[in-house]
């Protein structure tokens, strides 16, 4: 049981409807400071629609939503993003008609880039700095994934949620985003992590929760599922011990 | 031909289409006529685009479809009268100081009025429809009936003379080729407020979010900008922009009735078609390549003049359904 002083997101029984489809039926988890929180489950499981009623951009129907003591259940997208939180989706959401550095722009406060900021983000994924006025729509997939986590971290952020940044990248490229990930990591960004790729998952997760049909079924420990097997073929349909 | 340059044409070929108009159609008239009527296009190009802009940055953004975008045109024009009654020593004096002192301000008072009324007409109305595309046109199209005749009950049924400033009336020459001196000035202002927006849109951070947000208001609204406080701002101004050429057009045509904003309309949606909807580079290009078409046809065959726009967008949808500049394309 994490320490109350420990946990910076923490949803509890969260119920979300889209249209006339009841998405998440009892989602209760917790995002603890300074870790790498994996949320694993199956296609369909509502990993995504837990990120986006986290971020607000689909409202929870029940159930509570807090955020370093403070509820954002019903608050604006807006207004929850600055708390602290950045989104990186699925779909990567970067804006193809402007340029690498506007996008990054985007993310900043009213005074621009942070000198420090940058650098640091940029060291991660130096190639943003060769496409830095270049379209973004013109990136490849695995450069377009890199601007969307750069952007997420540009800024210093409370908590990071990001969702199967991995998915249809090359070998290469999944390896710099799990080195940027463990980067993140190395400085106590907390982070809720969507990610179908078992490997990354036990690289850079802390802490673990398991979805399925759209509630949380189990919570525990990342390494802990890693060298459980049975538990990972109970849980997610696989059988993958750690080092495989 | 290698993938790489395929891509680069057609990244490329819209921007070509302007000038193989204008240089195709050289041939077919005097050099003269040409130059007349490229200037007199491209002064109506840039009258359409004020109009045109503001409506694309509003749809881009919100996906709202404002056919009610006609009333703000027609209140303009009659500000633009108003305006310009008290002040008709300044448009008769033979001073071009005083006669452009005295378009400014209506201008300005014609952007004022159609940019106020457009805040409270997105608070009462637009605000209402946001996501019901099919609502949105139900109300909107009614609110501009609702505005038309409103502006028959402050301004009356008959059509309002609106004469040109003094010495804006005659004509320079350019060689042999006469241009009306005022085409030169709702030129310049069209130049001079599509520079603005240019500068706007790329310069500063309210124009980064709204380009941002007519891409994807959803990741603009993840990155902690109010999307909704950014469209009443942008929407204000679309109309206030509208407003600024209803006054150019009303000035151009020295007559101005209760439906001067529906007979810009159509060219109006034919642009942001063309032009790829939410697009104001886009807008741009459309607005030209409709007012040098209308312009064109006009002289070489006015019986075809009313449909050559529709003939063009048809043209330009099956070399490019989602128009000429689409935004989301990559």
């Amino acid at each position: 049981m994490a320490e109350a002083a420990d946990v910076l997101l923490h949803l509890d029984d969260v119920h979300t409807d889209i249209g006339r489809y009841k998405i998440l039926h009892g989602v209760s988890l917790t995002a603890r400071r300074g870790r790498v929180t994996m949320l694993l489950g199956r296609n369909g499981a509502g990993k995504t629609t837990t990120l986006r009623t986290i971020i607000g951009l689909w409202q929870a129907r029940s159930g509570r939503i807090t955020f370093d003591g403070q509820s954002i259940t019903g608050m604006d997208t807006p207004d929850i993003a600055r708390l602290g939180i950045a989104y990186v989706p699925e779909y990567m959401g970067i804006f193809g008609k402007l340029t690498v550095r506007e996008n990054m722009l985007l993310a900043t406060g009213p005074r621009g880039f942070a000198k420090d900021n940058l650098e640091r983000v940029l060291t991660w994924f130096p190639a943003l700095k060769l496409k830095w006025d270049s379209a973004a729509g013109s990136l490849s997939g695995g450069q377009k994934q890199m601007l969307a986590i750069a952007r997420a971290v540009v800024e210093q952020r409370r908590l990071l949620l990001v969702d199967e940044p991995t998915k249809g990248l090359s070998p290469v490229m999944v390896d710099q985003l799990v080195e940027a990930l463990l980067g993140l990591k190395s400085e106590q960004t907390t982070t809720l992590l969507v990610e179908q790729n078992f490997h990354v998952a036990l690289a850079v997760g802390d802490d673990v929760a398991v979805m399925d049909l759209g509630r949380t079924v189990h919570s525990g420990d990342m390494a802990a599922l890693g060298r459980n097997e049975e538990l990972q073929q109970q849980l997610l349909g696989l059988s993958m011990a750690v080092g495989a | 031909m290698s993938r790489e340059w395929r891509e680069r044409l057609q990244q490329w070929a819209p921007y070509a289409v302007t000038p193989l108009i204008v240089l195709a159609a050289l041939p077919a008239m005097g050099v003269a006529a040409w130059v007349t009527l490229t200037v007199a296009g491209l002064t109506m190009g840039m009258m359409l685009f004020l109009v045109a802009s503001g409506l694309t940055l509003i749809f881009g953004l919100m996906e709202v479809l404002n056919f009610a975008h006609a009333a703000f045109v027609t209140v303009g024009a009659y500000v633009t009268v108003t305006v310009l009654g008290p002040l008709v020593g300044w448009t008769t004096a033979p001073s071009l100081a005083l006669n452009l002192l005295a378009l400014l301000l209506a201008l300005l008072a014609a952007a004022a009025a159609s940019g106020a009324l457009g805040f409270v007409f997105e608070r009462i109305i637009i605000r209402q429809v946001y996501g019901a595309p099919l609502r949105q046109i139900l109300i909107t199209i009614g609110a501009l009936t609702v505005i038309e005749q409103l502006v028959i009950v402050i301004w009356g049924p008959e059509a309002m003379a609106l004469p040109k400033p003094t010495t804006l009336r005659g004509s320079v020459f350019l060689g042999a080729s006469p241009i009306e001196t005022y085409r030169l000035v709702a030129l310049f202002v069209g130049l001079a407020v599509a520079a603005a927006m240019q500068l706007i849109l790329t310069r500063t951070r309210i124009g980064l979010v709204v380009r941002a947000g007519v891409e994807d208001r959803e990741m603009v609204q993840s990155l902690g900008y109010h999307i909704r406080r950014v469209f009443v701002g942008v929407f204000v101004a679309g109309t206030a922009l509208a407003g600024m050429g209803g006054m150019m057009w009303g000035q151009y045509q020295t007559l101005v009735s209760s439906q001067i904003g529906d007979s810009m309309l159509i060219l109006v949606f034919i642009i942001l078609i063309i032009g790829g909807l939410g697009s104001v580079g886009g807008c741009f290009i459309g607005a030209i390549l409709v007012g040098l078409t209308s312009n064109y046809v006009q002289f070489l065959a006015p019986t075809l003049a009313l449909g050559s726009n529709i003939l063009l967008m048809a043209l330009i949808l099956m070399w490019r359904p989602r128009g000429l500049f689409p935004i989301g394309e990559q």
